[in-house]
């Protein structure tokens, strides 16, 4: 049997953009729920829970850009000249999170820590914003001309149903973020984080199901690889498992299963998302015929080849010192002289 | 007035990449530092290397968090405003991109954590694992991006072929779309520049760190605070210094040699070289480049070909063998490439001379001189940033250089003109790598606010730099003592050295 480099090309870029969002989901989260924090105190507790992860979670993303600008150089030009004031207002809000993040505590001044948590708030739900966005667009489709380029205008892009998707997505990083504190965090702060991972999770099941249900009335290519491939239904039944889990965990108090499930329910939306786009890896419209397939996007087989052989090499590393950096931070935050 | 979208693109590409530069040198360079400082202290169990790791790291992480959130711009950037380039050299030059990402940020990333965070969750056995990871991280990171860069001076490795549909040349109005395909992936590592370009790039990031460690540590001591911990700073930094600008000079005479053996067209800009044949070595003038000829230059006879030939008589090809269209600026190149020079002649007089002082024991009294290294971190990011202008300004018109071709004697394949004509189908040109879906108002925009952000941040930057520097290393509560012969058996009786009361190893 001969290997569909381009197929596997395909899922590894949906495995790092799977681990960007589960990973970095939560850290995004944190800094939407970061107005909630009542305190000084408790500002820095919500950000030391994810002080020394969030850098390592953001490489998902960076390395997802570069592993796509690999094997799909078009979709890599398309998607993002043709999102250019998408792309540049998610450059801004990357950098202004990093800077906050980093050098908030490093300044003893209210206005300052003010400015810095603000900045890392609105950040944290620009890029969730911005991601949901892109992916309704490369599921609808953007108008694309013979060669591939975008030429539509960026406010077209912004339509009912992308900025659903959009707010699905904050959503969904704000439930994963509430779970994530309830795991961190101690006494009150901790009492209320759990109140709101109730609250999230009810904003984000109406945004579920109305996503849905747009998702099947607007989109019949969304199900069509359905059709072919009905198999495909198990990965949605353990998407409604997993969301139906959330409830009973929380319930429960079992945080660390109900972690577990909201990265499973990610994870599920991301294959959704794939499911919905392939073949295409961008797709066009109102000319499908212009859509840039896995196959017409994709780098030479060569090249795939030397960067499977390097995800290869490399991939079992990265997860394995994740794990040891996730072990080495486990438990509740602690707040020490080293601490942001 | 009409606004271009090349120029802004460029304008953009230059902004961004040189506030991001700014930071790997640093890192790069302190990386260095670091590990030889928690390898001392494992080595020694000397508190003042524990007090000078920590107080290092905190300036270390500042320095990388300004890399990391102004160096995702660069990724972004190549997809955003170069579609076309990257719809051309995706094949080639994402693939270094993207081993970048999976073998380099992330060990420095994950890693990092460890080193900022982990002083007391991990063992200091783990954390000087943790340091030399992140620094090979960014030793890896370097050689990824440079390996990318190089290939696009000298492309090897690849060739330029039709991109098929269906089997047949993708043809779009009569032109046959194409782009770089590898070839040979070692052959793409190792281009022909890229063993001079890292060494000369390594060399720049350990002057600048270098520099760096010696301003902070010549002010102290000047303000004598920290008097101990300054000293000892100093005199490494001092010795890595002086190795790395002498070694630079040396990198940078094999690297134009190449230089003039791939892109001649560069090194006559750099150089300021309009006729071709045997060739002054100019110090300085003003390349008058409408003129073809330069004004009011100083040099030095035979010069150029002495040092590109090692004959003062031989030819050196010049700028007049090419069309002007092919040329790239002359006034930028020639002067960046002088700022580099003079700036690296510099630090090699400043820093033998303080070898100098500090072996006769008398460079602390020299407070001018100190004050000369306060400041001297300026001049050594200036010839960091000026060698990169050079080597890419000198470039164009090509964003990817379109290879030269030499007859059997090694003189240019000139044609009947008198001139050597590019084969346009085995480079790309600045002019045609831009974004076609980008317009110059959206360019515009984007680039008044990257410059507005990036005063913001270098301020934001320089403040807390300047709070960390100002609040300082801890205070050492044991005195230090310099390494004798014993030291080197020392882990045999770890014990005896372990001082008391040191809670860090628990």
């Amino acid at each position: 049997m001969e290997l569909d480099l381009n197929l596997i090309w395909f899922v590894l870029l949906g495995v790092l953009i799977a681990g960007y969002m589960v990973l970095d989901g939560f850290d995004l989260g944190v800094g939407v729920l970061h107005p909630l924090a009542r305190t000084d105190h408790e500002r820095r507790i919500s950000l030391n829970s994810i002080g020394p992860l969030w850098d390592g979670n953001e490489v998902w993303l960076v390395t997802f850009v570069g592993a796509l600008f690999a094997a799909f150089p078009e979709a890599y030009a398309t998607v993002f000249s043709g999102l250019y004031n998408a792309f540049m207002l998610l450059l801004l809000a990357l950098i202004f999170r990093a800077v906050s993040i980093e050098f908030r505590s490093k300044i003893q001044h209210r206005r300052w820590r003010s400015i810095c948590d603000w900045s890392f708030f609105g950040a944290s739900l620009i890029i969730p914003l911005i991601i949901g966005v892109a992916g309704a667009n490369i599921m609808l489709g953007m108008p694309l001309d013979e060669r591939g380029e975008f030429i539509g205008s960026t406010v077209d892009l912004l339509t009912p149903y992308a900025l659903l998707v959009g707010l699905f997505t904050v959503a969904l990083v704000m439930m994963h973020g509430a779970i994530y504190l309830c795991l961190k965090t101690e006494g009150a702060y901790r009492r209320r984080m759990r109140r709101w991972a109730w609250h999230c999770f009810g904003v984000f099941l109406t945004l579920y199901l109305l996503t849905t249900i747009f998702t099947l009335m607007m989109l019949p290519q969304a199900t069509a690889n359905f059709h072919d491939h009905p198999w495909g239904v198990v990965v949605v039944v353990l998407g409604v498992l997993a969301i139906a889990n959330i409830p009973r965990c929380l319930h429960h108090g079992r945080m660390g299963q109900a972690f577990a499930s909201s990265g499973v329910a990610i994870l599920v939306f991301v294959c959704l998302l794939a499911a919905a786009t392939f073949p295409n890896i961008v797709a066009s419209a109102p000319r499908p015929e212009h859509s840039l397939t896995i196959y017409s996007a994709a780098s030479s087989p060569t090249t795939l080849t030397i960067m499977l052989i390097i995800a290869g090499l490399g991939m079992p590393f990265v997860i394995g010192y994740t794990v040891v950096i996730y072990w080495t931070f486990r438990g509740k935050v602690r707040l020490d002289e080293h601490s942001y | 007035m009409e606004l271009d979208v090349i120029l802004l693109s460029r304008l953009q590409f230059a902004l961004t990449i040189m506030f991001h530069y700014i930071f790997p040198p640093l890192t790069i360079g302190m990386a260095i530092v670091l590990v030889y400082l928690e390898g001392m202290y494992l080595w020694t169990r000397q508190e003042i290397y524990e007090v000078a790791a920590k107080f290092w790291v905190k300036i270390f992480a500042i320095n990388f968090a300004l890399g990391v959130a102004s160096g995702i711009v660069m990724e972004f950037q190549f997809g955003t405003n170069w579609a076309t380039y990257s719809r051309f050299v995706g094949d080639v030059f994402g693939s270094a991109l993207a081993a970048e990402g999976i073998f380099a940020f992330f060990l420095e990333s994950v890693f990092l954590a460890v080193l900022v965070f982990g002083w007391d969750r991990v063992s200091p056995r783990f954390h000087f694992v943790a340091t030399i990871m992140v620094a090979l991280g960014s030793i890896f990171s370097s050689i990824w991006i440079v390996v990318a860069n190089s290939w696009q001076h000298t492309p090897a490795g690849s060739h330029i072929v039709p991109i098929l549909r269906d089997g047949e040349p993708w043809i779009i109005d009569g032109v046959t779309q194409t782009r770089a395909e590898i070839v040979d992936f070692w052959a793409l590592i190792f281009n022909p520049s890229f063993g001079h370009r890292i060494v000369h790039v390594w060399i720049g990031c350990f002057i600048v760190g270098a520099f760096f460690v010696l301003s902070i540590s010549a002010w102290y001591l000047l303000r004598g605070k920290h008097v101990e911990f300054a000293q000892r700073s100093f005199t490494g930094a001092l010795m890595l210094a002086t190795v790395a600008s002498l070694a630079a000079l040396v990198s940078g005479h094999f690297q134009a040699k190449t230089v003039y053996q791939y892109q001649p067209a560069k090194l006559a800009a750099f150089e300021g070289h309009f006729d071709t044949g045997p060739a002054a070595l100019s110090l300085l003038g003003w390349p008058d480049q409408a003129a073809q000829r330069m004004r009011f230059d100083l040099a030095v006879p035979g010069g150029l070909s002495f040092l590109v030939h090692e004959r003062f008589d031989e030819p050196v090809v010049g700028l007049d063998q090419f069309r002007l269209e092919d040329q790239p600026p002359v006034l930028v190149p020639y002067f960046s490439y002088r700022l580099m020079v003079a700036v690296g002649m510099g630090l090699i007089a400043l820093t033998l001379l303080a070898s100098w002082l500090r072996w006769r024991g008398v460079l602390y009294e020299r407070r001018w001189l100190l004050w000369v290294f306060v400041l001297a971190i300026l001049p050594a990011m200036f010839a960091n940033h000026a060698g990169w202008v050079a080597a890419e300004v000198g470039r164009q018109p090509w964003v990817v250089q379109s290879p030269v071709q030499r007859n059997d004697d090694g003189t240019l394949a000139v044609g009947a003109e008198g001139v050597f004509v590019y084969d346009e189908g085995q480079g790309l040109r600045t002019a045609d790598a831009v974004s076609p879906a980008v317009s110059a108002g959206q360019v515009l925009g984007s680039l008044v606010t990257f410059g507005a952000i990036y005063v913001l941040l270098g301020g934001v930057w320089l403040y807390v730099l300047n709070y960390k520097i100002q609040t300082g290393p801890e205070p050492i509560t044991r005195p230090a003592r310099y390494l004798g012969w014993r030291d080197l058996f020392s882990f045999l009786r770890r014990k005896e050295h372990k001082p008391p009361g040191d809670a860090s190893e628990s």
